[in-house]
C-alpha cells in the first residue's frame, strides 16, 4: 500500500511540528517521544512513549498530535502508548542536542549503564552551555521539570540548566 | 474481588498515588527552594508510575474504570497500599527517610519484576525502576547528610528511624495474591528481596551513624485495605474535588 506509506510520511512530517511544551525547541519527533506513525484505512496511529513518567506535558503532547494531524487532513488519529524500550535521552541526535545548547540547555550526555544501585551523587562537570567551560557545578539534580538539572558556571557566572542524561 | 493481578497492580499503584500525594503535601513547604522543587518532582514521577499502574489494572478488571476512577472512587479500605506510604509526613527528616526506605524497597521490587513474564507489567517496571534509581540516590544521599549531621538533625534522624523502622515489617508481605501470580513467573517471590533491601538500607543507615531500633515489627493490613486513621484524611484532601464535581472538565 503505497499510499499509505506516503500518508505515514506525510503523518510523520506534519508531527514534526509538534513542539515539546516544555522544551519549545524540540518537536516531539527530535525527543523520540514519537516511536512510529502508521496509515491505514485513512486513520494514523501515532505510537507514543512518554519521556519521565512523572510528565505532565504528555496530554498537552497528544492534543497537538491530534491537531497537527487533522490540521494535515487526517480525520481520524489514534494515539497508542507504549513503555518499551523505556524512553533514553539517547535518542536525542545530534542537530536537536545543539539546537538545545543554543538555546541555553546544556544537552545531555551519553547515559550509560551503572549499577543498578548507585547512592553516590553523580559529580558531573557538565560544560556551560553559554560560554563553554568546564568550571562548572551541580547546584541540584532537580529543575523546573523533571528533565533538567541546575548547574552553575563559574566562569562565565551564570547558572544554567541542564537536560539530564537518562 | 477480581482477579489477583489486578489486586497486585493496586498494591503497586496505591502504594505510588498514597507516598506521591504525601510528597506533593511539601509543595510551597519544602526546607530550601531546590528541595521543594525535588520532592514535587519525585511526587510527579510517583504519580506516573501510579497511574500506569492503576490504568493496567483498570484495563484488566474490564469495568469500565480507568486510574482516575480508581484514585478517586475507591474509599479507604479499597485501598492496598502499605502503610508505611500513608503516614504523615512529619518533619523534613521524616519524609525523607521514609523515602529512602521506600525507595529501597521499591528499587528492589521493580528491577524483579521487569523479568515479569506479563510482557506489559514488565514495561511499567523497567520505565519506573529508571526514575526510581535516582530517587534512591537523592533520598540516600540526605539520610546520610542529616544523620551524619549536626546533633540536632542526627536527633531527629534517629527520631525518624525508630518510628519509621517497625513500619517496614509490611513490605515483604505476601498472600494468595502472590501465590497465585508467582506459579507464572508474573511476579517475583518477595521474601527473596528482603535481604538485599536489608542490606542496603543498613548500609546507608550505618553511614548515616543511625541505629536501627529493637523490637518488633508494627501490624499489617494495608495490603488487605485494614490501614490507620491517617489514610481516610489524606484520601478526604485527595478525592474531595472530584467527588464534589462528578466528570468535571477543565
Amino acid at each position: 500500500m503505497s499510499g499509505d506509506r506516503e500518508a505515514a510520511l506525510r503523518a510523520r512530517a506534519a508531527l514534526e511540528s509538534v513542539m515539546d511544551p516544555e522544551v519549545p525547541v524540540l518537536s516531539i519527533v527530535e525527543l523520540g517521544i514519537v516511536r512510529d506513525v502508521a496509515v491505514e484505512d485513512a486513520a494514523v496511529t501515532v505510537t507514543v512513549t512518554p519521556t519521565y513518567s512523572g510528565c505532565p506535558a504528555m496530554r498537552t503532547i497528544e492534543e497537538g498530535i491530534v491537531v497537527a494531524l487533522e490540521r494535515a487532513g487526517f480525520a481520524k488519529v489514534l494515539i497508542k502508548t507504549v513503555y518499551a524500550p523505556a524512553w533514553t535521552t539517547d535518542w536525542i541526535e545530534a542537530p536537536a542536542r545543539e539546537k538545545l545548547r543554543a538555546y541555553g540547555i546544556a544537552p545531555p550526555e551519553r547515559t550509560e549503564a551503572g549499577p543498578l544501585v548507585q547512592l553516590a551523587p553523580l559529580v558531573r562537570r557538565v560544560p556551560c552551555p553559554f560560554c563553554g567551560s568546564s568550571d562548572t557545578s551541580l547546584e541540584s539534580e532537580f529543575g523546573a521539570t523533571a528533565c533538567k538539572s541546575l548547574h552553575t558556571c563559574h566562569a562565565c557566572r551564570q547558572p544554567f540548566e541542564h537536560f539530564k542524561g537518562f | 474481588m477480581s482477579g489477583p493481578l489486578f489486586e497486585y497492580l493496586l498494591r503497586l499503584g496505591d502504594d505510588r498515588l498514597v507516598l506521591g500525594h504525601r510528597l506533593s503535601e511539601w509543595c510551597g513547604h519544602g526546607p530550601i527552594l531546590e528541595e521543594d522543587i525535588a520532592t514535587t518532582n519525585i511526587a510527579l514521577d510517583l504519580l506516573g508510575h501510579a497511574t500506569m499502574f492503576l490504568r493496567l489494572a483498570g484495563q484488566l478488571e474490564g469495568k469500565g474504570r480507568d486510574e482516575d476512577a480508581l484514585a478517586y472512587w475507591r474509599d479507604e479500605h479499597e485501598f492496598r497500599n502499605l502503610q508505611l506510604c500513608e503516614l504523615p509526613n512529619g518533619d523534613f527528616g521524616f519524609t525523607i527517610l521514609r523515602q529512602f526506605l521506600f525507595d529501597a524497597w521499591s528499587l528492589h521490587w521493580l528491577e524483579a519484576l521487569t523479568r515479569s513474564s506479563h510482557a506489559e507489567l514488565g514495561a511499567i517496571a523497567a520505565k519506573a525502576l529508571k526514575e526510581t534509581r535516582y530517587h534512591l540516590r537523592h533520598s540516600g544521599e540526605w539520610v546520610q547528610r542529616l544523620g551524619d549531621g549536626t546533633e540536632e538533625s542526627h536527633a531527629r534522624m534517629q527520631a525518624a528511624l525508630d518510628e519509621l523502622w517497625p513500619w517496614t515489617g509490611e513490605l515483604d508481605y505476601q498472600d494468595s495474591v502472590d501465590q497465585a501470580l508467582r506459579s507464572d513467573a508474573v511476579v517475583p517471590d518477595l521474601a527473596l528481596l528482603r535481604p538485599p533491601w536489608e542490606a542496603l538500607t543498613r548500609e546507608v543507615i550505618g553511614r548515616a551513624t543511625l541505629r536501627i531500633p529493637d523490637g518488633p515489627p508494627r501490624m499489617t493490613g494495608g495490603r488487605c485495605g485494614r490501614h490507620t486513621e491517617h489514610l481516610g484524611h489524606l484520601l478526604a484532601e485527595l478525592q474531595i474535588v472530584a467527588r464534589s464535581h462528578p466528570g468535571a472538565k477543565w
